[in-house]
């Protein structure tokens, strides 16, 4: 088969997956309000962006909700990937099973079935839901990012460790945490990137007290076009991108 | 010493999964056998009236016309995203590291943002119709925004990565000897690829299926970003039924029926990976 076939056709496919995502940032420096015709370059959206308060505000509780999901989750996926790795105990297999089973269900049903849970404990849907859920879908993959790291390790360390009478605690400490840090600081910054951009799971269990910004984007681009969220996903997609960039060249350093 | 802080551990991790992911899943089943309660949501007697009426002809119609939505997005991606895989896995590897990360950019994006973006493009007065009209190849906009069509692009935009991704990894993994030793037995190429490498990529394709299939009957703000009233997904319908029409009954069966097709799609690849065997991939 001749070479330039298989070319055009990435190049083809690259490109349907990018233009839309082009147009949105070179749409969010138009004059125009309209938003089809080109009239001009301009920062207004973004002026209108950061002087509307309720956007910020928004903004902010994204942030931290994302800063607190990313972290809380990284904790505790640690640790899971820790004692499926090192430890065995009673229903080890289940424990895999139920955060594959969350990795892989619709989020839709994650959602809804922690909305039950909330209410009937009366629990007031606000931040503190939004946390508990975050951290429950992000932790699956924290998971996996620091298991793969820990089954390409040389089982003699901890040994080693054990031998010279480190205690358990100790060495997690300073032998392998040393050792599973890219993919701890990868696995934070997937939790982070995922949180931010949740729609499905938080449309269900945020309240009025906690707006958070991919549900105030919802409510604005349900109807018709805004051109502040030309802006606002422009911003999103910068960030986004050095995140990925971090988490990427983190993994690859590691690797050397 | 050892035993205070592997108990900690496994009460900690433990005690997460069985708060926030077993228990509200059985609460789900249980709401989903429950009475209707406009005051407490669910209340007794047990029976199976949410069942029924997953069949009433008005959501049976909702639900035919959202997986068939769904099957579109499925093939769509498919038909995409095989011959994509197939000239990924060809280019040599060091350009290849960043093709992917090219694939991966996108899901790392706000996929609302993205939704959006196509708004700009199929409106009525958008950028597609504009360009055509100065083509000249239509005369009059096309009404491209709020149909079925919208919401399958939408929902091909969003999940052809995760279609594209389980398939490079079995095209990556497929042995070029295999490949040579069905073309050294006389095998020609349309031969070898039926017999050969579509048997061998099956896992990668059902993976690929398992993981648009689902989510493209879930993902509510498509449709209601691109596909107007009439375009629902079975995401829309529990959606509704639970902040809306409170009826959580209803929206609880519905949400087992996406999970029973989770279910049944995830055998369906576990039983061709073990058909292939361990050696052959």
């Amino acid at each position: 088969m001749s070479r330039w076939l298989p070319r055009t056709y990435l190049t083809l496919v690259y490109m349907l997956l990018y233009v839309p995502i082009m147009v949105l940032v070179v749409f969010s420096f138009n004059e125009s309000r309209t938003g089809y015709e080109w009239g001009g370059f301009s920062l207004r959206w973004y002026e209108a962006l950061f002087n509307n308060r309720a956007m910020v505000q928004a903004m902010w509780n994204s942030l931290w909700l994302a800063l607190s999901a990313a972290t809380v989750s990284t904790v505790i996926g640690a640790l899971t990937a820790l004692a499926l790795h090192r430890y065995r105990f009673r229903g080890k297999r289940v424990l895999n099973g139920m955060l594959f089973v969350v990795m892989m269900s619709p989020e839709i049903v994650l959602a809804i079935s922690l909305l039950g849970l909330f209410l009937l404990v009366g629990l007031q849907l606000g931040y503190v839901s939004l946390l508990l859920a975050h951290v429950t879908f992000c932790l699956p993959f924290v998971v996996i990012t620091v298991m793969a790291r820990l089954n390409g390790f040389d089982e003699a360390l901890p040994e080693a460790a054990r031998d010279l009478g480190a205690s358990d605690f100790i060495m997690t400490r300073t032998v392998l945490l040393p050792v599973i840090m890219p993919a701890l600081l990868a696995g934070w910054l997937l939790g982070f990137t995922l949180s931010l951009d949740d729609v499905v799971v938080s449309t269900f269990v945020s309240g009025p007290s906690y707006e958070i910004l991919p549900l105030r984007i919802y409510s604005m681009v349900r109807v018709g076009l805004k051109p502040e969220v030309n802006a606002l996903g422009t911003l999103l997609l910068v960030f986004s991108l050095v995140m990925l960039m971090l988490s990427q060249w983190i993994l690859l350093r590691s690797k050397r | 010493m050892q035993q205070p802080f592997r108990t900690a551990v496994l009460v900690l991790v433990w005690g997460w999964l069985l708060l926030l992911v077993l228990a509200p899943n059985l609460l789900v089943v249980g709401a989903s056998v429950m009475t209707r309660d406009s005051a407490t949501f669910i209340s007794l007697p047990l029976n199976l009236d949410a069942y029924r009426q997953l069949f009433n002809p008005l959501y049976l119609d909702v639900f035919l016309h959202s997986l068939y939505m769904a099957a579109m997005t499925t093939l769509v991606c498919l038909l995409i995203g095989y011959p994509f895989a197939w000239a990924l896995s060809k280019v040599p590897k060091q350009r290849q590291m960043l093709l992917i990360f090219l694939l991966i950019v996108p899901f790392w994006t706000n996929s609302l943002v993205r939704t959006y973006a196509l708004k700009l493009i199929l409106a009525t007065n958008g950028l597609l119709n504009n360009a055509l009209m100065s083509l000249g190849v239509i005369d009059t906009p096309m009404q491209m925004l709020y149909t079925e069509g919208a919401v399958i692009i939408g929902l091909v935009y969003l999940l052809l990565p995760f279609m594209i991704l389980p398939l490079y990894a079995v095209f990556d993994g497929l042995r070029e000897d295999l490949l040579r030793a069905s073309h050294d037995l006389g095998a020609g190429r349309l031969s070898t690829f039926i017999h050969v490498i579509v048997p061998l990529t099956l896992p990668g394709v059902l993976a690929g299926i398992m993981l648009v299939l689902l989510p493209a009957m879930g993902l509510f703000f498509v449709p209601d970003i691109l596909g107007g009233s009439r375009n629902l997904l079975v995401g829309n319908v529990i959606k509704n039924q639970f902040l809306d029409a409170r009826n959580w009954p209803f929206g609880a069966a519905a949400s087992i029926m996406l999970t029973l097709a989770m279910a049944f799609l995830m055998l369906a690849h576990r039983l061709s990976k073990r058909r292939i065997g361990e050696d052959g991939v």
